[in-house]
């Protein structure tokens, strides 16, 4: 036991593994926020459809060489989010089709141009590493520390200030229109935070693994609280603890980081189920 | 000056006209019913007047110092809310959000009125609970103190009773009843119950078909549209 704490120390001595869980743990923190919404609204997929749209747009950006892939990606996304959070209620293709139909085809565009235009002998590699973001969280310069950490302090600090609306919109967004609230503002604001925050986690977890971070914690705290205010904080404090073990346990075991960290969070949802019932069986 | 008048106004949506030319108004003070059949567009006329839906011609004036977010509204429940995590508290506070302005956070004041409306309904026992494990009953009221918080001088309630059971309906038709009566706040309701519209309503408009009508509540029960109506309404139940 002490021998496994030296090791976790010498590590720690490392920027790349302070680095690693600082970014993930923030990273973590914002996605399970806004992630009870995003459950609420049935919108669980969108997590999943926009970091391929995400995977898209890198591709496309690795093709035309772009010095920053951030340039093309992050407009690329939130156009996306907005266009599905926007027709989530009129459109012809309805929410579910719609996140189906655009992750999907991102996915299989992405692909198809990686590989046709190839840049590096590895390409099996590069796309394996961009969708379950394998090490480029270890990977991490200071600039991108930093980037991260205005970015996530800027969420946060928006859902701090519009945590009633957000609680309007998600609950009743009729009821909150027809009261005087420009639920279409809020909408947008969300869809651009949600982008946002799914460029960042593709750095930790990659794209396939993105709705993990995202539906987990929230169904989770489902299980356990029943207010709205008591789910988002604990769904927050599930998703820390879980990125914050998962990438100690990642480094120990030499396991590949996402998959740990959802691991955990799996193993969460099972033991707030049991829970759960405990409660419920108590309660009788 | 009436509060609310609809000019020749037509109903619809996306260019397909539900409803045309439409004339009524409403008074401070008055109990309107709106009944018709299904898809008659009575949902869409409550949508129109609350701003959400625009007309497809003609005008909606407001007057008497009635301004459009000062109108409460009591919706039909969405499949969302059936699994919402939200305290009763929360519902209801939501409904003060309108009063902000642009502060970020509720202060004492919309805190006090959530709390009064609370117990006007009679929910401030049920504040700490989650809103998706109370009755049918309980839920609206929650939701209609939350259209308390949010209104000043007019409701709009898109079929307050569907689903209730009917005890629960006769106790929500007497607190709107009280509503209108004791607080003096204006009452526009759909409904599909004509027997209880025309009992507790002051006037009826029915919309819909060939059928047209808008007077008060004993002249709508003599007419002919809501003879007609009344008796396939029966004759439908049985």
């Amino acid at each position: 036991m002490t021998e496994l704490f030296y090791k976790l120390a010498l590590y720690l001595e490392y920027p790349f593994v302070r680095y690693a869980m600082i970014v993930g743990v923030l990273i973590a923190l914002c996605s399970s926020l806004l992630g009870v919404t995003l459950v609420l609204k049935r919108f669980s997929f969108i997590g999943d459809g926009l970091s391929h749209v995400a995977f898209g747009a890198m591709a496309v950006a690795t093709v035309l060489k772009l010095s920053d892939n951030m340039l093309l990606i992050l407009p690329v996304t939130v156009a996306c989010a907005v266009l599905l959070l926007r027709t989530g209620q009129k459109a012809k293709i309805k929410g579910d089709a719609a996140v189906a139909m655009i992750s999907v085809g991102a996915l299989a565009v992405g692909y198809l141009l990686m590989n046709v235009f190839a840049t590096s002998a590895n390409i099996t590699g590069d796309v394996c590493s961009t969708l379950f973001g394998s090490t480029s969280i270890l990977t991490l310069t200071q600039t991108e520390v930093f980037l991260c950490i205005g970015m996530s302090v800027l969420v946060i600090g928006v859902f701090i200030l519009m945590y009633n609306r957000i609680f309007a919109i998600t609950f009743d967004e009729e009821f909150a229109a027809a009261t005087g609230t420009r639920t279409r503002l809020y909408n947008l604001l969300l869809a651009v935070i949600i982008a946002v925050i799914i460029v960042l986690a593709m750095n930790l977890v990659g794209s396939l693994l993105i709705s993990a971070l995202v539906i987990f914690p929230a169904l989770s705290a489902m299980r356990v609280f029943k207010g709205f205010r008591p789910v988002i904080l604990c769904s927050g404090a599930v998703s820390v603890v879980s990125a914050a073990l998962g990438i100690l346990v990642s480094i120990l075991a030499g396991t590949p980081v996402g998959s740990t960290i959802v691991a955990l969070d799996i193993l969460v949802f099972g033991a707030f189920c049991l829970a759960e019932r405990i409660i419920g069986g108590l309660q009788k | 000056m009436a509060q609310l008048t609809c000019l020749h106004v037509s109903l619809g949506y996306e260019g397909k006209t539900v409803v045309s030319d439409l004339n009524f108004s409403v008074n401070a003070g008055d109990y309107l019913c709106v009944v018709g059949e299904n898809g008659s567009g009575k949902s869409t006329l409550i949508k129109t007047l609350l701003n959400l839906v625009q007309p497809v011609g003609g005008r909606i004036l407001t007057g008497d110092g009635l301004k459009q977010n000062e109108i409460g509204y009591l919706p039909q429940q969405t499949a969302i809310q059936r699994d919402f995590p939200a305290s009763v508290r929360e519902v209801v506070l939501s409904g003060c959000l309108n009063r902000c302005g642009s502060r970020p956070f509720y202060g004492r004041e919309e805190k006090k009125l959530a709390q009064d409306n609370m117990e006007k309904m009679s929910v401030a026992s049920l504040s700490g609970r989650c809103y998706r494990e109370l009755s049918g009953g309980q839920q609206q009221r929650v939701l209609l103190a939350r259209a308390l918080c949010a209104a000043r001088k007019m409701l709009l309630l898109d079929e307050p009773v569907s689903g209730l059971d009917p005890k629960a309906a006769c106790e929500m038709y007497e607190l709107i009843k009280r509503l209108n009566h004791d607080d003096g706040i204006t009452v526009i309701m759909i409904s599909h119950d004509v027997a209880s519209a025309v009992k507790y309503a002051g006037h009826i408009l029915h919309i819909g078909g060939r059928a047209f009508f808008f007077g008060t509540a004993e002249d709508y029960a003599k007419s002919r549209a809501g003879r007609t109506f009344a008796f396939a309404e029966r004759s439908g139940e049985a």
